[in-house]
């Protein structure tokens, strides 16, 4: 009795290391493989690209592109981990493409477990050239305010996913933000701009509005919470 | 004889059609069935634990003493499914996606080791492997048919294929109740249609 069932468990075991053994390359080679198409996907698309080693800041990924030495954009990888507004089913992780300048140029939904047909219709939502006010593709989270317009924000969120809606642009300004501080990208827009990301997840005890009840619409600081408290 | 092999093969498929007469597998059945590809794909997957598990405890009752034969039966089951998520993971990323998290529930799934218990541990090899194939076969086909139909009315698409704009589909088709109420219909038509 034990003598035959230990005879089945290591044969067993002997089987799965085999095929285990024989699978281990061809798993990394499609997780390589994925992770690749989707920054081949989301940089903008310009002959002789490449990629450089990743690079992480703060849990957030970087791929830069340069086509030799000029830089051409960049891939980064964000997931919802961290947010202020989390998404309603788990966390998703996104790939977000932006150009030299800093604007949007594709973006691919890597993991996610949202509502089918509800939160899960981020893939789509957010680059449909037929509805403008929700496209965020060639927008600038610099110059445009990347919070749904719900909440005084540019862009329109999912029908019926407010909550998706705003985890899902949460990432892609957190994104944003990764690239923002990269010496090369303030050149490019050669501080015309100074780099300031109003609907970013304000950190602890920080206003992005300068301390004013009046124009902050959320962050950790005192006035704002008296503000929320009242409503 | 061979009459024998094809009534074998045919009772799974219709008359104990796993899913719409023994009932059995519920859960991947309901979870799974989102598309008519989902569906099939997991019912590809039970159908090649089935066939090969049936096959080795075919060969190995004899071997196994009475007492111990549920965790053999298991160990045997476990080793199946855990090799056919190391190939979907290595070869079929996009569904391993799709299908991951219950693709292990495969072991504990009912008909694989009712099947092992009522069917393999009794009869030869051969009809184990076409009683696993049948079964298999009447479970990937009731998956499929229950994917197709969630699929249809909740997006407007079969396989992918459009049939009519999304923008009809009824979201609850997709979602965990669509499951339930598809099941029970579709139960219900096919225990009409065998009755006669």
């Amino acid at each position: 009795m034990l003598l035959s069932l230990t005879l089945i468990a290591l044969v067993a075991a002997a089987a799965l290391a085999g095929v285990y053994m024989l699978t281990m390359a061809p798993i990394e080679a499609a997780k390589v493989a994925k992770q690749q198409s989707a920054i081949m996907q989301v940089l903008p698309e310009v002959e002789g690209m490449t990629i450089a080693e990743a690079e992480e800041v703060n849990g957030i990924t970087l791929h830069k592109a340069y086509v030799g030495e000029e830089w051409v954009g960049t891939a980064v990888e964000a997931s919802t981990e961290g947010n202020m507004n989390m998404p309603f089913g788990g966390t998703f992780r996104l790939m977000v493409g932006f150009n030299n300048v800093g604007d949007v140029v594709r973006y691919v939904v890597l993991e996610q477990a949202e509502t089918p047909g509800l939160g899960a219709l981020m893939s789509t939502w957010f680059c449909n050239p037929d509805k403008p006010k929700s496209n965020i593709l060639g927008k600038n989270p610099a110059t445009t305010e990347f919070r749904v317009s719900k909440d005084g924000g540019d862009i329109d969120a999912i029908t019926a996913s407010t909550i998706t809606s705003r985890a899902f642009l949460e990432v892609v300004v957190k994104a944003y933000n990764a690239i923002a501080q990269q010496p090369m990208l303030i050149e490019a827009v050669s501080g015309a701009t100074q780099v300031e990301a109003p609907a970013a997840p304000v950190a602890e005890g920080a206003c992005p509005y300068g301390n004013d009840p009046a124009t902050c619409s959320g962050c950790s600081e005192k006035h704002c919470q008296k503000k929320g408290g009242q409503q | 004889m061979k009459n024998k092999a094809l009534n074998t093969v045919l009772n799974g498929i219709l008359r104990e059609n796993p899913v719409f007469a023994l009932v059995l597998g519920m859960c991947p059945t309901l979870a799974t069935t989102t598309s008519a590809i989902n569906g099939m794909s997991m019912g590809l997957a039970t159908t090649f634990v089935l066939i090969c598990s049936n096959v080795v405890i075919s060969l190995l009752k004899n071997l196994i003493p009475d007492k111990v034969r549920i965790p053999a039966f298991i160990v045997v089951i476990a080793t199946f499914v855990t090799m056919v998520q190391l190939l979907m993971q290595a070869y079929l990323p996009a569904i391993y996606e799709v299908l991951g998290l219950f693709i292990p529930l495969i072991v504990v799934n009912c008909i694989v080791l009712g099947r092992a218990e009522a069917f393999a541990a009794k009869n030869t090899v051969g009809l184990s492997a076409l009683d696993g194939l049948g079964m298999g076969l009447g479970f990937t086909l009731a998956l499929t048919l229950i994917g197709a139909v969630r699929e249809l009315l909740g997006t407007g698409c079969v396989f992918g294929l459009n049939l009519y704009s999304e923008t009809y589909g009824m979201l609850i088709f997709v979602l965990a109740p669509g499951a339930f109420i598809v099941l029970g219909y579709l139960m219900a038509l096919v225990q009409k249609l065998l009755k006669k």
